[in-house]
């Protein structure tokens, strides 16, 4: 069993929480991730580590209540346990050689994002951070991106808090402007991931993508979270769980992935549902 | 007494009861049928069985203990060679094993080893209630990793020489394949439970959660004060065909199709892991995984299953048993031919129709057995011309494996072969000295059984370096 030892509330449906797992957390490096089972029966589900602290032997992980093992989740409270917790898996995301980097963060995956401009910028890299929100109220981790970035743009979908529109927007800026980026490195909605790769493309800026496929094992062996990248004008299988998450974007096949991370769609959407009315039934 | 010529009949659930459940086909033999049985050994000289046996079970003397009605006694016998009974009299292809070199076996039919052997692990588990204990401690320390039948088999026979094993699993629950690949039909997961926990109750360690080549590497275990790793990491990464379409929704590998059910329990009403039920699923493959994957996909309720198999029935690689319970439970055999593309929904006035990117269809070749090959096979040749479609929902791959690459990564000086897998010398000894290796992580996909043998071999084989040290 694997302890709770912080949590915190980052918006009213991301949660941050730091959970005791020692062997983890001396390995973890920014872009792996973990797996974890909330109890016994439950669905293993991957999330991508957003901290660690080697002392204490804590990990933080951060997530967004959208299923019903996340809604379990966030049910549990700190000194509390989760069944299973097990990492790091993936590699690691390559960070050497680079001087000047781009990261681009969409809702969530700027929780991801963020432990990658903190690497950079402990590295002595330049960080231009633009994270990407729904709104004001979905903000998360401002304050930790400030830290890290020599230059933060926030956009807002709907103009209420930042700059009125999507992250491409200013990247395209940045570049047209002449901003030479060692690297862009893209996290969130596969669709953004896709539009950032697209928007870099005339401009020949590498990008980096992390992919968050659907996965049972983390380890190898199951295949469910393939992918494919158009390599050399050959299409190649990878497993975003050993060869990943981090992949060159002008190789992924974006649409297919979309199309795979919809497989159990409805099935997730009725889960939750009845998970939630479980919920309710207990607070009664 | 005259010589009974055909072996007792295994008792089974009917075909089309439990062609909808998830409990054990074999049902086992009662006290009366293998008392019958153990009578047809003819106890023989020669003991072609013992050798035929990956482990050398010393057969015909547990068989003699069945027939003086001494089960306990005949466990012990067992016990002696196999960590595992429950398992191997289940699992193992005895056909192709002690079985099929029974003397019996050359007139009449042979004698029902792994029946008898079933029969006596199951008494045992059900009328014995001691607990095993762990024996004196040697001082020295082991680590293996993974808790298939190799690991579980090398710890099992470590613990019991007084070595002070722990067993590092990088999934949630131990067991490796037992518990994700072979489903409870066939296995019942409690029995892999009560195994793992005899060995516990031997006094080794099980570490779940722990991927070594990532949470912990080979070289840190040393630094534990292991003075041995033995490596039985087991399978790697599922193969696929590339074929046009295997990445649409629906298509999965055997492994995870299995695992999803087994491991994750998604064929459990109100489970939170899920998996796609019903309609019609297309197996591609022949051995024991595919008719594994097909028998799961109609006990989730599939209304058609197809095995689509590019030989004939006679190279299928799948154990008789199994294909003849396959058949009795009502999968269709599609043999003699092999898939060319995997067709998808796509409407294309409809871009949000919830089909789209879903399987359609399969569309296959017909095949033609020609020359043999290197390995004495017939070589399926398509026929031109002979190209149609099945109507499925879903397609499991089930071709095989290629080894994890996690542990060869992290592990310097360790060397694999051309396929990957780990290379060992006769004593399971890697090419790092103090790591031995055993299973589907040398061999690429397997047997249980040879798999334990595996385990077997180096455990003799770490006892014998370490207690020279």
């Amino acid at each position: 069993m694997y302890k709770i030892v912080r949590r915190k509330v980052l918006n009213p449906t991301v949660i941050q929480l730091e959970i005791e797992a020692p062997l983890v957390a001396k390995k973890a490096l920014p872009g792996q991730f973990i797996i974890l089972r909330v109890d016994a029966d439950g669905e293993r589900i991957p999330l991508t580590v957003a901290g660690t602290n080697a002392d204490e032997g804590t990990v933080k992980i951060i997530f967004q209540v959208v299923g019903t093992t996340t809604e379990k989740l966030k049910h549990k409270m700190e000194g509390e346990c989760i069944a299973d917790f097990v990492g790091p898996l993936g590699r690691p995301t390559e960070m050497e050689g680079i001087k000047k980097v781009c990261i681009v963060g969409g809702g969530v995956g700027c929780a991801i994002s963020m432990p990658l401009a903190q690497a950079f910028h402990k590295a002595g890299a330049n960080v231009t951070s633009i994270i990407g929100f729904r709104n004001k109220d979905l903000v998360i981790l401002e304050e930790e991106f400030r830290e890290a970035s020599d230059k933060l743009i926030i956009m807002s979908d709907d103009g209420s808090y930042g700059r009125k529109g999507v992250v491409t927007e200013p990247l395209k800026e940045l570049l047209e402007a002449g901003e030479k980026f060692d690297t862009i490195i893209t996290i969130g909605p596969v669709i953004m991931m896709k539009f950032v790769v697209e928007t870099a493309r005339p401009f020949g800026t590498p990008v980096v993508v992390s992919m968050n496929p659907i996965m049972i094992d983390g380890t190898g062996m199951c295949g469910g979270c393939r992918l494919t990248l158009n390599q050399d004008g050959k299409r190649v299988t990878k497993f975003a769980c050993v060869d990943g998450p981090d992949f060159n974007g002008y190789e992924v096949d974006f649409d297919e992935a979309m199309a795979r991370g919809g497989m159990y769609r409805s099935f997730e959407r009725s889960s939750h549902e009845e998970t939630c009315n479980l919920f309710k039934m207990e607070v009664k | 007494m005259a010589l009974e010529p055909k072996k007792n009949a295994m008792p089974t659930q009917d075909a089309k009861v439990r062609a909808h459940n998830f409990q054990e086909v074999a049902l086992g033999y009662t006290e009366e049928i293998a008392l019958k049985e153990a009578s047809r050994c003819l106890n023989c000289k020669n003991r072609p069985c013992v050798a035929a046996c990956p482990v050398n079970i010393n057969i015909p003397d547990f068989i003699m203990s069945v027939k003086k009605g001494d089960y306990e006694g005949a466990y012990q016998i067992i016990s002696q060679s196999s960590s595992l009974p429950a398992v191997c009299g289940r699992v193992c292809p005895q056909e192709t094993q002690c079985e099929g070199k029974c003397t019996m076996g050359v007139k009449f039919e042979s004698v029902g080893i792994g029946r008898l052997e079933r029969f006596v692990a199951d008494y045992h588990n059900n009328h014995v209630t001691a607990k095993a204990s762990a024996p004196a401690s040697n001082g020295h320390k082991v680590a293996v990793v993974g808790s298939g039948p190799s690991g579980l088999t090398c710890a099992g026979d470590l613990a019991k020489k007084g070595y002070k094993v722990t067993v590092y699993e990088a999934l949630h629950t131990a067991g490796g394949v037992l518990v994700y690949g072979i489903p409870e039909f066939r296995l019942p997961k409690a029995i892999v439970a009560k195994e793992v926990n005899t060995l516990k109750e031997l006094g080794v360690d099980v570490e779940t959660n722990v991927v070594i080549g990532k949470t912990l590497t080979v070289d840190e275990l040393f630094e534990m004060g292991n003075e041995a790793v033995f490596i039985g990491s087991g399978a790697g990464l599922p193969m696929f065909m590339n074929i046009p379409g295997e990445s649409l929704n629906g298509v999965y590998s055997a492994n995870e199709f299995l695992t999803r059910s087994n491991l994750m329990k998604a064929y459990r009403d109100k489970n939170d892991t899920p998996i796609m039920k019903g309609g019609k699923v297309a197996v591609v493959g022949g051995g024991n995984v595919a008719m594994d994957a097909a028998r799961t996909a109609l006990r989730l309720g599939a209304e058609k299953v197809y095995i689509i198999y590019r030989r004939s029935m006679t190279e299928l690689p799948a154990r008789r048993e199994e294909v003849e319970h396959a058949e009795e439970e009502g999968i269709d055999f599609r043999i003699l031919t092999n898939p060319v593309e995997i067709l998808g929904y796509n409407n294309p006035d409809d871009r949000r129709d919830p089909k789209n990117g879903f399987v359609r269809a399969i569309r296959c070749i017909k095949m033609e057995l020609g020359e043999p090959d290197e390995r004495g096979r017939r070589r399926p040749i398509a026929v031109p011309g002979s190209e149609f479609e099945l109507d499925v929902d879903t397609v499991v791959m089930a071709l095989g494996t290629s080894p994890n690459p996690l542990i060869k990564n992290t592990t310097p000086g360790l060397e694999v072969n051309a396929h990957g897998g780990i290379i060992i010398n006769e004593d399971g000894l890697t090419s790092r000295d103090a790591v031995y290796a055993g299973g589907d992580a040398v061999t690429g996909a397997a047997t249980v059984i040879s798999a334990m043998g595996a385990g077997k071999v180096a455990a003799k084989a770490i006892d014998e370096y370490l207690s020279k040290k």
